[in-house]
């Protein structure tokens, strides 16, 4: 098993109180594995992402561990995570158009970048590993401000897989892209895990139908839990989850027409994770909802590689 | 700003009364608030308790403070209490007109170049610039010598109408920026006409930013007069917190050991500017519903 | 009712406004009462500049757009115009002045077009016009932007909207950063009030949210038009190959990607009969399903003319 992370509980420091962004998620990714994790605004994705990464100041890990090829990974310990940064866990941020230092040429950025880390840069590995997401070697001695939009996204695609990742994490990286160049990113990350240079990756989106296309297993949040873990193609086409379920048949598709089939979408709203309510949280929203969802329901495996948080789901 | 904020019509508590509930419970800004209306009373009422003027020489030469004269007295024998509460009403007189003037001007200048853009704003633009490096003080001394006005009214004039560019370009960027934003364009579509979208959708979001470059021109109108009374160009008449520490410097104040006579002015100085910006840092959180929750 | 004839958009750009830049360029089309036309693009297709142009937000710098057959520039009077015709933008959050309340969006609206509705007469008909866009006004009212969801902002922009007995309404992405599961209800929306009569321009990069909801799409790749017809032909009969791709990479459920296979099918343009050119650089393939040249050389030009 590649990651294994057992109840982790990262919060979020307001001056209102303690925002209860991840609640206790237990999951795994298996070696080779590419997962993609769903879920609308608040429902946690981001702040699990982000946990695995780095913590920011006014995060807080209340419990949970996680572990990466055996390794527990010292969430807390900011200077302690960075022999896990990078060599062992990978991120490609959302907006990667904005990280990349616009006073240096890429390759010298590069360079620098590997130099802290004590990593030697190796020039022909580097411009083989641009080729691969279709980039000239000639953009090593361009600055940021020359390339575009999505060449940015895949020069830090590249950096970020450079030293071999364990597991890579790609938050929201197509959201602000066209079409046609989402399609080209994701095809780029799958190529990542099919070439080896990662073992397994960890694709945040709010977008199911896109990590559909390249995910082998997705997993759905809802309020800082988990509600739905399951193969792409069971998720997608026999979810269990009353979420996942309203949630995917929310989506039109190209071919839907509003005289045809009239789809609905979720009533409600999702709770306040300052002072989240006991039990299932999708409870005020849920169609199936009954007594026993005032406790909250294991995320159990209702059939192999099938883990679903709900009551009904049998 | 707060009479620009306009009443939400369906509820009853009003936007104004709320943001006067949040501005009592931040004590920054009433801390502030009260540092300045302690010098602004003092400066108002002092000069009601005495029954001399602020030049007249009344007391024994350079006397330390005591129960008669609070601030002791001059080299002459002037009550330097007396001239610090007179001082503090020609100051404050001094930084409002100045500072009014200033960031009428400025915001006049920097609101129409920003939201009109265009030649308009390369128009505006030339004329900033002029006065920005325009050399005051030498024009102030040209104005001295050959029109001789040299009273408090004519001063404050004269700051404000060259201390507004800075306040200009910064208001200019700062609609410039806001001018794009969606809201804007969704009061074009309801109709709004161009003056009313300055004041009303522009103008609130930097509300805290206009009180933050008045109290700044504020400030800057105090220490422009300080200066200039420091190096003899103030009014001749009257007396005022700078003229204060010039006479003091003058007269060697500093070496004789008389602290209590520059002290006050450098004091009131030093306090009213700073109680104003922790002003504008309370009001800041006042005015931003977001800070207020968070 | 609203009709682009050869609009055009070009911006100065580079030092001293040297060069230009043409945005959008020659775009014809109409949109009729109780119509939903989409407009379908990439960035920099010029979809959001189009919309802005009918919105009178941006100068138009050639053609004409009408109303009624009115041109819209020679309305002199903005209100009467914008009694018409209303707009909704993409980011609901900065729709709003976040120094005051939601709501504010409703009293503008009250003060510059009913100044003399009685408040309580006024009350009424937001509650109503909330109502009609699915809102609790007891939720809504009085509340802040930032302690409402993006859904119910945007919805309440709809809503301002309807307050207005608008004909038109500009909707440019309105649900692009709108979560999954109230995107649906808002675009439901649309299709209400389509049968209420009003036209409706859906600026789009979502075919599937297009396709969805429009009778009629357009599709625009750098300022023109590549191809434009009834949804159901475009969508099931794409004839431009850029359609094409941009169908192929859409996302589906249930279906992965498929390679869009590089075809060498002959330009439908050149393949449809010379008399069928009934608009300036289009041809149409079918009825009401017209077709741009897909840019092919100039001999095979030759051969087909």
């Amino acid at each position: 098993m590649a990651l294994n992370v057992t109840d982790l509980r990262v919060y979020y420091r307001t001056l209102r109180g303690e925002v209860k962004a991840l609640d206790g998620v237990t999951f795994s990714v298996a070696d080779g594995e590419i997962m993609g994790l769903a879920g609308e605004s608040g429902s946690g994705k981001s702040t699990l992402a982000k946990s695995l990464i780095r913590l920011d100041g006014r995060m807080r890990h209340v419990g949970g561990t996680v572990e990466l090829d055996g390794k527990t990974m010292p969430l807390a310990d900011d200077t302690g995570m960075d022999r896990f940064r990078f060599r062992e866990v990978s991120l490609i941020p959302q907006y990667s158009m904005s990280a990349l230092n616009p006073t240096r040429k890429i390759g010298k950025m590069v360079g620098e970048l590997l130099d802290s880390r004590g990593e030697r840069l190796e020039r022909a590995e580097l411009e083989r590993r641009l080729e691969l997401v279709g980039l000239s070697k000639d953009v090593l001695d361009r600055y940021p401000i020359e390339l575009s939009g999505g060449m940015k996204q895949r020069v830090v695609m590249v950096i970020s897989t450079l030293l071999n990742p364990s597991l890579l994490i790609a938050d929201e990286v197509t959201s602000a892209l066209d079409v046609s160049s989402q399609k080209a990113v994701a095809t780029t990350l799958l190529g990542f895990r099919d070439r080896g240079l990662v073992t397994s990756m960890m694709v945040v989106t709010h977008d199911i139908s896109l990590v559909y296309q390249i995910a082998d297993t997705i997993m759905v949040m809802y309020a800082g839990r988990l509600a739905e873990k399951a193969p792409a193609e069971v998720l997608v086409t026999a979810p269990r989850h009353p979420y996942t379920k309203q949630l995917i048949s929310a989506l039109p598709e190209v071919g839907v027409r509003y005289e045809d089939r009239r789809l609905t979408g979720i009533p409600g709203n999702p709770p306040s994770l300052l002072k989240p309510p006991g039990g299932c949280r999708f409870r005020d929203r849920c169609p199936l909802a009954f007594d026993q969802c005032a406790e909250q329901p294991p995320f159990a495996e209702v059939a192999p590689g099938h883990f679903v948080a709900c009551w009904k789901a049998e | 700003m707060s009479e620009v904020l306009p009443q939400p019509q369906p509820q009853p508590p009003t936007a104004r009364r709320e943001a006067l509930h949040f501005a009592l419970r931040n004590r920054k800004l009433v801390v502030g608030t009260v540092i300045v209306a302690v010098f602004l009373v003092a400066g108002l009422a002092g000069p009601l308790l005495f029954d001399h003027g602020p030049n007249d020489y009344v007391g024994p030469p350079m006397a330390p403070p005591s129960g008669e004269f609070w601030f002791g007295t001059t080299t002459f024998g002037q009550d330097v209490f007396a001239q610090f509460v007179y001082g503090l009403r020609s100051t404050f007189l001094v930084g409002v007109l100045g500072g009014v003037l200033a960031a009428i001007v400025g915001m006049v200048v920097g609101f129409v170049a920003g939201y009109r853009g265009g030649w308009v704003d390369e128009l505006l633009n030339m004329l900033t610039n002029i006065v920005l490096v325009l050399p005051a003080l030498v024009v102030l001394l040209i104005i001295n010598a050959y029109l001789g006005v040299r009273s408090i009214g004519v001063q404050a004039l004269f700051i404000g109408l060259t201390s507004w560019p800075w306040a200009a370009r910064a208001i200019r960027a700062q609609t410039f920026s806001l001018r794009s934003r969606d809201f804007v364009d969704l009061a074009r579509l309801s109709g709004v006409r161009t003056p009313k979208i300055i004041l009303r959708e522009i103008a609130p979001n930097m509300s805290s930013y206009l009180f933050l470059t008045f109290i700044l021109l504020f400030g800057s109108a105090i220490l422009i007069a300080a200066s200039l009374d420091f190096i003899g160009l103030g009014p001749t008449e009257g007396v005022s917190l700078g003229l204060m520490l010039n006479n003091a410097a003058r007269w060697s104040a500093l070496q004789l050991g008389l602290w209590w006579w520059f002290i006050p002015p450098g004091a009131g100085i030093t306090a009213i500017v700073g109680a104003l910006y922790v002003m504008n840092v309370g009001l800041d959180e006042v005015f931003n519903p977001k800070l207020r929750e968070m | 009712m609203l009709k682009l004839d050869s609009v055009s958009k070009v911006y100065r750009v580079g030092a001293f406004g040297g060069r230009e830049l043409k945005a959008v360029s020659d775009v014809s089309f109409e949109v009729g009462e109780g119509e939903v036309v989409s407009l379908i693009g990439e960035s920099g297709s010029g979809k959001s500049t189009l919309g802005r142009m009918i919105l009178r937000l941006a100068s138009i710098s050639g053609g004409r757009i009408t109303l009624d057959g009115r041109d819209i520039t020679s309305i002199k009077d903005r209100k009467e115009y914008y009694r018409q015709v209303q707009g909704v933008f993409q980011d609901p959050f900065s729709c709003y002045n976040p120094v005051f309340r939601a709501d504010r969006v409703f009293a503008m609206i009250k003060e510059q077009y009913f100044p003399q509705a009685g408040a309580d007469e006024w009350r009424k008909r937001v509650e109503g016009a909330l109502e009609s866009v699915r809102l609790d006004p007891g939720n809504v009212l009085g509340k802040y932007p930032h302690q409402l969801s993006g859904g119910q902002l945007q919805r309440m922009l709809i809503a301002r909207a309807v307050l207005l007995d608008i004909r038109l309404l500009v909707a440019d992405e309105i649900i692009s950063m709108l979560d999954a599961s109230t995107r649906i209800d808002v675009l439901n929306l649309l299709a209400d009030l389509r049968a209420r009569g009003l036209g409706i321009l859906f600026v789009t990069h979502d075919l599937s949210l297009g396709n969805y909801v429009s009778d009629r799409t357009v599709v625009l790749r750098h300022g023109k038009i590549v191809e434009m017809g009834r949804t159901d032909l475009v969508f099931g009969n794409p004839a431009h190959p850029y359609t094409r791709s941009l169908l192929a990479s859409v996302p589906r459920l249930h279906a992965k990607w498929t390679d869009a296979v590089p075809e060498d099918v002959p330009c439908a343009f050149h393949e449809a009969p010379q008399e069928s050119r009934t608009r300036p650089g289009l041809a149409e393939v079918e009825g009401d399903h017209f077709v741009a040249c897909a840019g092919c050389g100039a001999s095979k030009i030759k051969e087909n003319a």
